[in-house]
């Protein structure tokens, strides 16, 4: 196996694009390392990612903020403004692993390993991010939800890597929340997740929300569904109860070692409208 | 909040009952301690097992050709190097074991009989190339149809795992072959009887899962063989001298050429009480003729090495309106994966062991699986077992409108009990246990919302068994200590705590080591809660003896007959009319002298210890469920247990408080999960969910010292008893929190949530999965 | 494939070592400096036993390649003492009984540090969740959480 930490992004495409075997990106490593150890993969080459300083940035942008895929989660954590814009997508990238892991977690690795189960891939979705790609053609960008297809399959063409994630900017009263079903409190794989991003006017309406659910489908799915029902209402107890069929209705989960199919059917609505009010409740502060 | 309660304290200790830094302390605080994987010879070569990727498989070849002639390959052996043994039953633990199955477990022969069962073993220059050569090994196998349950295979049309295989204890033998390797039946009294007389009767079948003791320092060995055939052994073990054992009778060498070093042990809890690496290890390397170092890694840990068993279990209990048990039936049937040897038969004497009842039958069934063989784990077979008596209980206390503890109080064994597997108790503190559980904040603290509280009475022995310690006076008058049961949790500082307070000097002058099997007398391993018992007991005998030696010495100093010598708050004396004609001395005196009285000063204690004595425990659970998700958090939780008596009671409450957390995981959400073909579907701690720091709460904690009669200090074995009382605990706790009573393990959020459910479907009627 | 030549420095001493791409930073450190203070208890990142700190980052070095040590501070289990003198989680570690087998040790200290650094004055749910990571197997955690908290004031001066 060959290890190389290119410094441009140029330099890391051009790796990865030149490799006739299994190349792979290196991130945070948290899913890589361990699927190396157990067989799972044996990468020809491995292309660490960071130290290219586009990678390893968080900059305002257009009103909202341009994310590098290789800020790990402790770092987004600790940015002076992102929290407090994206409460919800910060939270699910730490929910990612232990306090180690979010040392070295990022989120482009995140949605790049390729599991229906990812914690901060609802949390993108919901937020509405657009992941900018770098590849042998140049850049493109693509809506977080349109990249992953199936479980480790990818809309990426070879040697493309996730450059960035573009949250968009936030009108007031705008917030998000990241739910998920884990049996422990801690250490698990998402049984459910559930990702909600909303807007209230002024009488705490909402105006606008997104609703996206994880591991109850072979990807994360958005509802929008779910988003339609509580938008235009104040989420009362009706729009909640059709916010929580919608969820439901969007699942096709598996029985797994993780869960039922009942019961993650069952979850996805309890998250939704527990994410839902939480992210409410913060909007109205915002 | 931990607290103690104390009966009769017979004399005051000076030492016993304090808490000093334990001995191996500074060094397991700054990672200078040595444990299994931490130690490393020039030269040594890297070992690795080929496993089976097959739960059941006919072997029809092995073909090493290509392995063999790999650059970097030293030795490969596979089952033609070991000679094959005859069925002999020996102890280990609180367990058994068979040396033709020993060797069929470290390698497979006929048949792969588990996922994970080890095929091959390969010595290479670096883990890349052993990694290869396992690659490189083609072997021919014969898929076989498997069976995972017990109930399963105990089915006539079960796929038998051993053909030759005839059930025991059935009488007349059965003539077919079948996976049922053992029947056994405790009766006491007559059952028929005792239920006519019942009020209320309630029977109930559970189900439980296998679970592993979840050591966190996986298995690892290096062993070292001379030309001359004489090989050295370093190992994470319970037990050096059953290593020992084990590989001088797989290899066929002399017990004397083997000298076994036990590493510091990173958890065991009776995990690591059998030989996997260890006797491939020593063929390896006597092969090569060089070292051989073996570790596991955490998925080998859970393919291949002892889980305790699932098992299903049925139970029915007939009780008066006042609450008297008058009738106790179970039956047991529990997995023992690859190889006979489940623990149902301490299942079986531990079902209704914490009551006093007159007709009580108990039957189990020892059931081959295709899953590893399982090995102890922490009172191994009680927690099963207990678990469902004890829900019973819980019912029948329920249906009574009785509370819980009132219950258990008029049925609890007290001195005098007849067990229903034999003996009569001695003086026991289960009553004293309850007392203090309805007496405790805990208990009679309110609860919230969505919550419930249950409690649990949980039994398990205690053993005895060969042991030895060597004591010796030092020039200085500090003392070294040796003892050969391995420390799994502060056993030193117990051991040296013992020492100094009978030898009148300060802990911190007594240096503990756990000696290698060359350098000490035998020693049984350390499980059955016996370290602390046994090698306390060979050290209060091993000081004793060196203070008889002393005053042999100051007699000879001082020139007046022995038993003019007397041993007083830690001096030689003169007594008698020579009172006060000499100097009084201490041990730090008498070493001084020890060369021109006779040489070097030497305590020795080498015994089978006896007067084991069991221990009682009540576990108080409080349970929060969530209504919509199933979700279960434990709020609070208390362990009260009879101790004996605590020699280091901060080491106590570990054990109490580590068995709890065992308990909770068992309880919630540990168990193993198998595919279609037989295959382990979570062998790492990802989705092994054992209990993690923010899933707890503190665990409160209330010592009960009921002195056990037969140990110089009172001393009972402490470290099993807290896994038996969770699950029944928490289960009652889930019911009241809930409203569902669950029967099956663990109690899992999808589960739960279905059982909420159909009770809301029947309209609020009582529900059962 | 040759190996790489790694230079870095661990607990304030530069060291080199050479190693191959696949090697962790655990194993390098426990195989090619002798540093066994780190225990590998999963190689999957679930269980804490091998926790460093890299760069001031709290990290499991079994999801750290030796390579990515190039001109990195590391810090392990080793480096905690003063010299003679124990730091005062591992005094507070000793005086609670905090630890039975002591295999998790290494890593909790390593993880409990990172954590004083960072907030000096943890609330006891803090505290567990931020030592979810690392596991024990012995003790219930009960006093674990107890040295952590008593350490803490001792650290604040309080």
């Amino acid at each position: 196996m060959r290890y190389e930490a290119p410094d441009t992004i140029d330099a890391a495409v051009k790796l990865l694009a030149g490799e006739a075997g299994l190349a792979r990106v290196l991130a945070g490593g948290t899913d890589l390392l361990v699927q190396m150890r157990s067989d799972v993969v044996s990468p020809d080459l491995v292309v660490d990612i960071k130290k290219i300083s586009e990678l390893r940035q968080v900059k305002e942008e257009a009103g909202g903020f341009r994310v590098g895929a290789a800020v790990t989660g402790a770092e987004l954590k600790e940015h002076a403004k992102l929290p407090k814009a994206w409460p919800g997508l910060v939270e699910a990238a730490n929910l990612i692993g232990s306090t180690q892991v979010q040392g070295r977690a990022t989120m482009g690795g995140n949605l790049c390993n390729g599991s229906p189960a990812a914690d901060s891939v609802p949390g993108l979705i919901a937020a509405g991010a657009t992941a900018t790609l770098v590849g042998p053609n140049g850049r493109r960008d693509l809506k977080v939800e349109d990249i992953m297809l199936a479980p480790r399959k990818l809309a990426l063409t070879k040697g493309e890597i996730v450059a960035s994630f573009l949250l968009p900017a936030r009108p007031a009263r705008s917030s998000d929340a990241y739910l998920r079903f884990i049996p422990r409190t801690e250490m698990d794989i998402a049984v459910v997740g559930c990702g909600v991003s909303l807007t209230l006017d002024p009488s705490g309406t909402c105006t606008a929300a997104r609703v996206s659910l994880g591991a109850v489908a072979a990807r994360p799915l958005l509802v929008e569904d779910a988003a339609k029902a509580i938008i235009g209402t104040k989420l009362n107890h009706a729009a909640l109860a059709k916010l929580e069929a919608a969820a439901r209705a969007a699942c096709k989960p598996i029985d797994d070692k993780r869960g039922t199919v009942e019961f993650r059917i069952d979850v996805a609505g309890v998250l939704a409208r527990r994410a839902a009010l939480i992210a409410q409740e913060r909007a109205r502060k915002a | 909040m931990q607290e103690r309660v104390k009966k009769d304290p017979e004399r005051e200790f000076r030492v016993v009952g304090t808490r000093p830094i334990r001995p191996d302390g500074a060094d397991k605080v700054t990672g200078r301690a040595k444990f299994g994987a931490d130690f490393k010879m020039a030269g040594q070569l890297v070992g690795k097992v080929l496993r089976s990727p097959h739960a059941h498989a006919r072997i029809k070849g092995i073909d090493v050709s290509k392995a063999a002639v790999l650059p970097g390959v030293k030795a490969i052996v596979t089952r033609d190097d070991f000679k094959d043994q005859g069925s002999e039953f020996v102890p280990a633990g609180e367990m058994l074991v068979n040396y033709r199955d020993v060797v069929r477990n470290v390698l497979a022969r006929e048949k792969a009989l588990f996922e994970g069962h080890p095929i091959a073993a390969v010595a290479a220059t670096s883990e890349k190339i052993a990694r290869e050569a396992l690659r490189l090994i083609k072997v021919d196998y014969e898929v076989l149809p498997h069976v995972l349950d017990a109930v399963e295979a105990m089915k006539p049309d079960a796929p038998v795992l051993h053909e030759d295989m005839i059930t025991a204890g059935v009488t007349p033998p059965p003539t077919k072959a079948s996976n049922v390797a053992k029947r056994i039946e405790f009766v006491m009294g007559d059952i028929q009887k005792g239920f006519k007389d019942a009020d209320v009767i309630v029977e109930r079948e559970f189900n439980t899962k296998p679970v592993h003791q979840g050591y966190i320092e996986p298995h690892a060995v290096v062993a070292s063989v001379s030309e001359d055939g004489s090989a050295e052994v370093w190992v994470t073990t319970q037990g050096h001298w059953i290593v020992r054992a084990h590989c001088a009778r797989l290899l066929g060498w002399d017990i004397s050429k083997i000298r076994v070093t036990a590493s510091e042990i990173g958890g065991g809890f009776g995990g690591k009480t059998v030989v996997y690496l260890e006797p491939l290890a020593l063929a390896l390397s006597k092969k090569a003729r060089k070292p051989v170092k073996m570790v596991m890694n955490r998925e080998e840990v859970f393919r291949a090495s002892g889980p305790t068993s699932g098992a299903n279990i049925w139970v029915k209990i007939g009780a008066k309106k006042d609450g008297r048990i008058v009738a106790g039936e179970a039956i047991l049937k529990y997995q023992a994966g690859a190889f006979q040897g489940s623990p149902v038969q301490p299942g079986c004497m531990c079902a209704f062991a914490p009551y006093d009842l007159e007709n009580v039958k108990v039957v189990g069934y020892d059931v081959v699986t295709n899953r590893p063989k399982v090995a102890a784990y922490r009172a191994p077979g009680g927690p099963i077992s207990e678990y469902a008596v004890e829900s019973v209980v819980d019912e029948i206390a329920e249906q009574l409108g009785l509370d819980p503890i009132e219950m258990r109080l008029k049925n609890a064994a007290k001195e005098g009990t007849k067990a229903a597997y034999g003996p009569k108790f001695g003086p026991i503190g289960l009553v004293e246990g309850l007392e203090a559980a309805k007496g405790s904040p805990h208990w009679n603290a309110p609860l919230g919302k969505n919550q419930g509280r249950g409690i649990a009475a949980g039994f398990w022995f205690n053993i005895g068994g060969e042991t030895t310690v060597s004591l010796q006076l030092n020039e200085d008058g500090t003392l070294s200590l040796m003892a050969g049961t391995p420390d799994v949790g502060g056993l030193r500082a117990s051991l040296s705590m013992m020492a100094a307070e009978e030898l009148g000097v300060d802990v911190a002058k007594v240096r503990p080591i756990i000696a290698d099997t060359s350098s000490l007398g035998y020693n049984f391993l350390t499980g059955g809660s016996r370290s602390t018992f046994s090698s306390g007991m060979a050290t209060v005998e091993a000081a004793r003896a060196m203070i008889k030696e002393a005053c042999v010495r100051a007699s000879k100093l001082w020139e007046i007959p022995l038993d003019a010598v007397t041993w007083e708050d830690g001096k030689v004396r003169p007594a008698g009319d020579n009172a006060g004609k000499h100097e009084a001395m201490d041990l730090g005196d008498i070493a001084k002298i020890a060369g021109k009285t006779g040489g070097p000063i030497v305590g020795y204690s080498a015994i089978t210890a006896h007067g084991a004595a069991p221990s009682f425990g009540v576990h108080i659970a409080d349970a929060e469920v969530d209504p919509e998700t199933g979700k279960t958090t434990i709020t609070r939780y208390t362990v009260i247990q009879d101790a004996g008596k605590a020699v280091h009671p901060a080491y106590v409450e570990g054990q109490f408080q580590g068995g709890a957390a065992q308990g909770i995981g068992w309880a919630l959400n540990e168990e193993y999960i198998y595919d279609d073909n037989g295959r382990l579907e979570n062998p790492g701690f990802l989705d092994y969910r054992m209990p993690v720091a923010s899933d707890l709460p503190m665990i409160d904690t209330i010592i009960v010292e009921v002195p056990n009669p037969r140990h110089p200090y009172g001393v009972r074995g402490v470290g099993e008893t807290p896994i038996v009382p969770p699950m029944a605990a928490i289960a009652a706790a889930v019911k009241r929190a809930s409203g569902v009573r669950f029967f099956e393990l663990p109690m899992s959020p999808p589960k739960i949530l279905a059982g909420m459910k159909a009770v809301k479907a029947n309209g609020g009627a009582k529900a059962t999965t | 494939m040759a190996k790489h030549h790694v230079s870095a420095t661990v607990n304030g001493d530069a060291v080199e070592f050479l190693c191959e791409s696949e090697q962790t930073l655990l194993d390098c450190l426990r195989d090619e400096l002798d540093l066994t203070g780190a225990k590998e208890g999963c190689s999957s990142g679930d269980c804490g036993a091998c926790s460093v700190m890299v760069d001031g980052r709290l990290v499991c070095s079994c999801l750290v390649l030796g390579v990515e040590a190039s001109g990195k501070s590391i810090e392990t289990i080793e480096g905690l003492s003063d010299g003679e003198k124990l730091h005062p989680l591992q005094q507070k570690f000793l005086e609670h009984a905090a630890l039975q087998c002591g295999i998790c040790t290494p890593g909790f200290l390593v993880a409990s540090k990172a954590l004083l650094e960072k907030h000096p004055n943890p609330t006891e749910t803090e505290i567990r969740y931020w030592l979810a990571g690392n596991l024990c197997r012995c003790t219930g955690y009960d006093k674990i959480i107890r040295a952590v908290i008593d350490a803490a004031a001792e650290m604040r001066g309080a």
